[in-house]
């Protein structure tokens, strides 16, 4: 997150929105913004129902055994068509903002 | 006579140690965290210079001493380079399958949500007026 919070000009200079979600609540999510220096919004899930939609529920892997996501990354088109995704086999390794770019210049104008 | 002090028993067990612990520093960059091979260095050095601490303190207890305190910390290094290898390469991997995620070529599931600002955004507000869209869905910092 703080990678793509880096890299965000460069996505802004594409047209392309840049979100998180997650199930912290938003006071949570604002105090964590103003933190990290965050300009992108964070959503917030707090009853997973879109985690759940996404199927990119990990259930019970959260403090007390609760109900969070599992790091996954989406980039949609401006019809809403997922252009391309990441779904991580390890908590540890997440979606980098230049593979997100890359995708980016090799979908070309016709993926915009 | 009095007997030499084994050092390498001692920076090799900190070394250990260090590998363990570095792990929420060397964390906060892709490319020590994607594969932990700034940890895994730590441990071989460390491993490297206790096996020395143990040659010496058994091989050649009449120069060397740390014979008990090689063996204590061998013993402790093992079970932390363990705990760290669970962790890393078992626990981090137990991932959902999410076979039922939007594959490429799908339309993303639609959804309204409140923003750090308590202002709902849906995501065909995140889709007028660009070209696409970024979702990253992240465990949270709860």
């Amino acid at each position: 997150m703080r990678s793509f919070q880096q890299r965000l000009p460069e996505f802004e200079a594409r047209g392309i929105r840049v979100v998180g979600i997650s199930v912290d609540p938003p006071d949570i999510n604002q105090r964590q913004s103003q933190k990290r220096g965050y300009i992108f919004p964070l959503l917030s899930d707090p009853n997973a129902k879109v985690i759940r939609r996404y199927d990119v529920l990990h259930s019970g892997a959260g403090p007390k055994g609760a109900d969070i996501a599992r790091p996954a990354e989406f980039l949609l088109d401006s019809n809403g068509i997922v252009r391309w995704v990441n779904l991580t086999e390890n908590i540890a390794v997440r979606a980098r903002p230049e593979q997100v770019l890359e995708a980016l210049n090799q979908l070309g104008p016709a993926g915009e | 006579m009095k007997r030499k002090w084994n050092w390498p028993i001692w920076v090799g067990f900190v070394l250990i140690v260090a590998g363990l612990f570095s792990y929420g520093f060397f964390v906060r960059f892709p490319t020590t965290r994607d594969f932990p091979w700034a940890n895994l260095l730590l441990f071989g050095i460390g491993a490297a210079l206790l096996i020395v601490g143990l040659f010496r303190g058994f091989g050649r207890p009449q120069v060397y001493r740390g014979k008990i305190a090689a063996s204590i910390f061998a013993a402790i290094a093992v079970l932390l380079v363990a705990f760290f290898s669970y962790e890393i390469f078992y626990a981090l991997r137990q991932v959902p399958a999410s076979t039922g995620a939007p594959r490429v070529g799908q339309k993303a599931p639609d959804f309204l949500l409140l923003d750090q600002n308590g202002k709902p955004v849906g995501l065909g507000d995140l889709l007028s007026n660009s070209k696409g869209a970024v979702l990253i869905f992240y465990r949270g910092f709860w």
